[in-house]
């Protein structure tokens, strides 16, 4: 049987969940050297979600693609610790401050060289930016279906997928042939953690910079071993055209940055009585904190 | 994230220790699998870099999966559904996670899918583990039996059966029985060849047997009709069918909730010989258990690293008379003694490692190839070592995990005795470790002979010429007097001629000669790293005051000493 080709989207952020005093710089943006880089949470779980379907469709190939600075191929090595089959960084200095127009263009590009492909699985969102932007304008772009919010595969084939999505007031179940994109939820599968002969397999796995860079030898082992090479593509590779990158190609621009900070105001008492706890759910049902 | 081995500096500092390049060059011979396995390490570094990231990944399933499930699993244990064992939830993810990482079959050749790593970095993924959850640790820990079946079986039992353990599938061992726990000798599950299908058929009842629903079994056996002892006795692999073997029940436990204790039935089980006959208890058995006395030992670390870490949290968290009562001497000096024990006993922990593994690779090498004089010398002398500390690392590991999870419970105050916190599950788990693999008094049994030995002195001289450091001069003297102190203690008793009198001064012997080692291996951590000269130096106060003790009650007894404890 064919297996699925499937490629997941994921993306080097900074750790915005433990926010020190440095976290941001005077101008308000985020200081990324203050933060240590991890794989972007819910990119994990589209990782797991990618890796779930290669277990059951025989013959099943998990790509991994990324964007961003020469480090982020730290984020491809991750995957292949867990069971992705490869990965590519698109990296080039021309990218610098793109916003999610130009960030999914320059995605759709890749995926386009990339060419054979049944799923695309994306994080939800990104803890950086939190726009979940980016996985459902790759799909227009490349006049694919989207299914956003995916908390389960319900039931697969070498056809069809059926999926759970995760909605502010309850559940939808969709079913779509393929090609399509599919932006994962956190309540999914957390990821698998890695594997340990993967990581002894794909620890040397390195990109041409990575290899320039280091003081290790390992440049003979790649030729012996192709997979070892993770591939960089640059503007020219994915055949971008350079205006819709950068700063030019896009049109989000940043007016000003506040810096708020949190009080606490006023204070209201409940005691633990049935109508105090009910009035309590009421107003925290009414201004959406929960529910 | 959490992770349990990238949080303790200890591990990394065990794990680099000078010794690995000898067992990783022994154990990886020439770096010949390179060519066929692609994960297989190219040269040393490489083969540390592997081991480093492989017990990162134990460090974070246990930090992130096992150890959050280990209140579940003590709460809701094992069950018996038809004769079959249903684990707790908690304990299949658990053992799911493990599997998926690969990290089953840890120390198995690669050609049987093992990951061919050395005894010590398996042996400290077993301290990290149980750290999180002693009793998950034992189903983890029973991949031992692979060990086993490598080192003795043939070669059709080991292609058929030890690639299934990377595969996730569990093992036990069965050797104890209603009449025969200590004594083994005196097993009575019966083994019988029929001639008609030329198989083998084992009947007869198995009690106590952790994790005894196992996929693959080790199963001590009577093969030889009318024999009584030893000497009748053979091994087989059992693999787990519907109907042979039967779960009869699950005990209640103290401690160690999670791994489930069973009652065996086994009615006509199809089960192989392993190597020859008559040989199942003298040499396999007691293979398997030296396997299984380090790995309670590692067990034993793991759970007072979790029950210092306990003891040192809530004594900075807790406020009494306007402060933290981590700033009571009464408090603190108890954390102290705690951290050194728990140092001490890892370092000797992982120096017994050590030992076995060296003797092990080259008794492995020794398959393919006669060994040179000098190999075949050090094969010996380390033999030797490791015979030697196996027990003394289970005796001395266990009893300071009771004594420690004690203290911690004991920090805690009345709290500590209340359901509430990890350490009432982690003193009980602990409670178990001086008891199965051979009792503390068992330990001492085996280790006495060793520790009066020229090998042991020669040892503790070794140990003593490598302290050179004009610091740690006073502290060298010291020893050097410990160690005369217990010479004349052990030829005190042994002079006697009375075997009984060596019997009465046993446990006092080698709980000197394990204060000794221990002394002298956190002075060489010391040399290594600065950081260990704190717990060296108030290990040696206790260790010698405590040497004093003994000696002083040993000196000052008499042959008749022995009537006033002898009970009608």
């Amino acid at each position: 049987m064919k297996g699925l080709n499937i490629i997941v989207l994921a993306k080097q952020v900074p750790d915005t969940r433990n926010v020190g005093k440095d976290a941001m710089k005077a101008d308000g943006t985020v200081n990324r050297s203050a933060l240590p880089a991890i794989f972007n949470p819910e990119d994990l779980n589209a990782l797991e979600m990618a890796l779930s379907v290669k277990d059951k469709i025989k013959n099943s190939t998990v790509t991994i693609l990324t964007m961003g600075p020469g480090r982020a191929a730290e984020i491809i090595r991750e995957g292949l610790y867990r069971g992705a089959d490869n990965g590519f960084l698109i990296t080039d200095r021309k990218f610098a401050g793109s916003d999610t127009l130009a960030t999914s263009y320059a995605i759709s590009q890749a995926i386009k060289k990339i060419a054979a492909y049944d799923i695309i699985f994306a994080g939800r969102q990104a803890i950086d930016g939190d726009t979940a932007q980016v996985g459902p304008q790759v799909a227009e772009k490349l006049c694919i279906p989207q299914v956003t919010y995916a908390e389960n595969i319900n039931a697969i084939t070498a056809k069809d997928i059926t999926i759970k999505r995760r909605l502010e007031r309850g559940i939808e179940i969709v079913k779509s042939t393929y090609p399509l994109l599919v932006t994962v939820h956190s309540s999914a599968p957390e990821c698998r953690s890695r594997n340990a002969k993967y990581v002894m397999k794909y620890k040397h796995a390195h990109t041409e910079t990575e290899l320039q860079e280091s003081a290790e030898d390992y440049l003979k082992l790649q030729v012996e071993r192709p997979y070892l090479r993770i591939a960089e593509w640059s503007v020219q590779d994915i055949q971008a055209d350079v205006e819709l990158l950068g700063l030019s190609g896009s049109p989000t621009k940043v007016k000003d940055v506040i810096n708020v900070v949190l009080q606490s105001k006023d204070s209201k008492t409940y005691t633990t009585s049935d109508t105090d706890i009910e009035s309590l759910m009421k107003e925290l049902i009414d201004n959406h904190t929960i529910g | 994230m959490e992770n349990f081995y990238t949080d303790n500096n200890d591990l990394k500092f065990h794990l680099s220790h000078p010794l690995m390049k000898r067992i990783v060059e022994l154990k990886e011979r020439h770096f010949e699998d390179k060519n066929t396995f692609d994960y297989a390490p190219l040269d040393f570094e490489d083969a540390m870099d592997s081991y480093d990231k492989v017990i990162e990944i134990v460090g974070d399933i246990s930090a992130n999966i096992i150890a959050p499930n280990a209140e579940s699993v003590d709460k809701e244990g094992p069950k018996i559904e038809n004769g079959r064992v249903i684990y707790a939830r908690g304990t299949s993810e658990n053992h799911k996670a493990l599997t998926n990482a690969g990290l089953i079959g840890m120390t198995l050749p690669r050609k049987y899918d093992g990951l061919n790593f050395p005894i010590l970095p398996y042996i400290m993924a077993g301290e990290i583990i149980s750290r999180a959850d002693a009793g998950f640790a034992n189903i983890w820990g029973l991949q031992d039996c692979a060990e086993t079946i490598y080192e003795f079986a043939d070669e059709q039992i080991k292609d058929s059966v030890l690639p299934r353990f990377h595969l996730g599938a569990t093992a036990a061992m069965d050797l104890t029985e209603p009449d025969a726990g200590s004594d083994l000798q005196a097993v009575q599950l019966k083994a019988h060849f029929d001639e008609q299908t030329q198989k083998w058929y084992l009947n007869g009842v198995k009690r106590f047997i952790t994790n005894g629903d196992a996929e693959i079994s080790l199963v001590l056996a009577r093969t030889e009709e009318g024999t009584s002892d030893g000497r009748g006795l053979s091994l087989f692999v059992f693999e787990r069918e519907d109907k042979a073997l039967t779960v009869r029940r699950i005990e209640n436990k103290l401690g160690i909730k999670g791994s489930p204790t069973c009652e065996l039935v086994f009615k006509n089980a199809e089960a192989k010989l392993v190597g020859e006959r008559r040989m199942g208890l003298i040499k396999y058995v007691m293979a398997l258990m030296n396997g299984a006395r380090l790995g309670v030992g590692g067990q034993s670390v793991g759970i007072a690293e979790a029950a210092y870490r306990e003891a040192l949290k809530y004594a900075h968290e807790r406020e009494q008379f306007g402060k933290p009562i981590i700033q009571f001497p009464a408090v603190y000096t108890m954390l102290t003694n705690m951290k050194a024990k728990l140092q001490a006993a890892r370092s000797l922990l992982y120096e017994t490692a050590r030992f076995v593994d060296i003797y092990k690779a080259l008794e492995d090498i020794s398959r393919e190839r006669k060994l040179d004089a000098d190999e075949r010398n050090e094969l010996k002398n380390y033999k030797k070592l490791a015979d030697m500390y196996t027990p003394l690392i289970k005796l001395m590991g266990s009893e300071y995990s009771n004594e420690i999870a004690y203290d911690s419970l004991q920090i805690h105050g009345g709290t500590g005795f209340m359901k509430d916190f990890p350490i009432e599950r982690i003193f009980r788990d602990a409670r178990i470790t001086t008891i199965y693999e051979g009792t503390s008094q068992l330990q001492v049994v085996a280790a006495i002979k060793g520790v009066s030995t020229g090998v042991f002195a020669a040892r503790m001289n070794e140990y003593a010429e490598q302290i050179a450091h004009p610091e740690f001069e006073y502290l060298k003297r010291q020893l050097k007097e410990m160690q005369l102190e217990f010479q004349e203690a052990a030829n005190f008793v042994n002079n006697a001629g009375e075997p009984e009198f060596v019997d009465f001064h046993a446990r006092r012997l080698v709980e000197m000669a394990g204060n000794l080692v221990m002394s002298y291996l956190l002075l060489l951590d010391s040399l290594r790293n600065e950081q260990y000269k704190n717990s060296a130096f108030v290990f040696i106060k206790m260790a010698d005051s405590q040497n004093k003790e003994r000696y002083s009650f040993i000196i000052k007894s008499e042959l008749k000493d022995i009537g006033l404890y002898k009970l009608a």
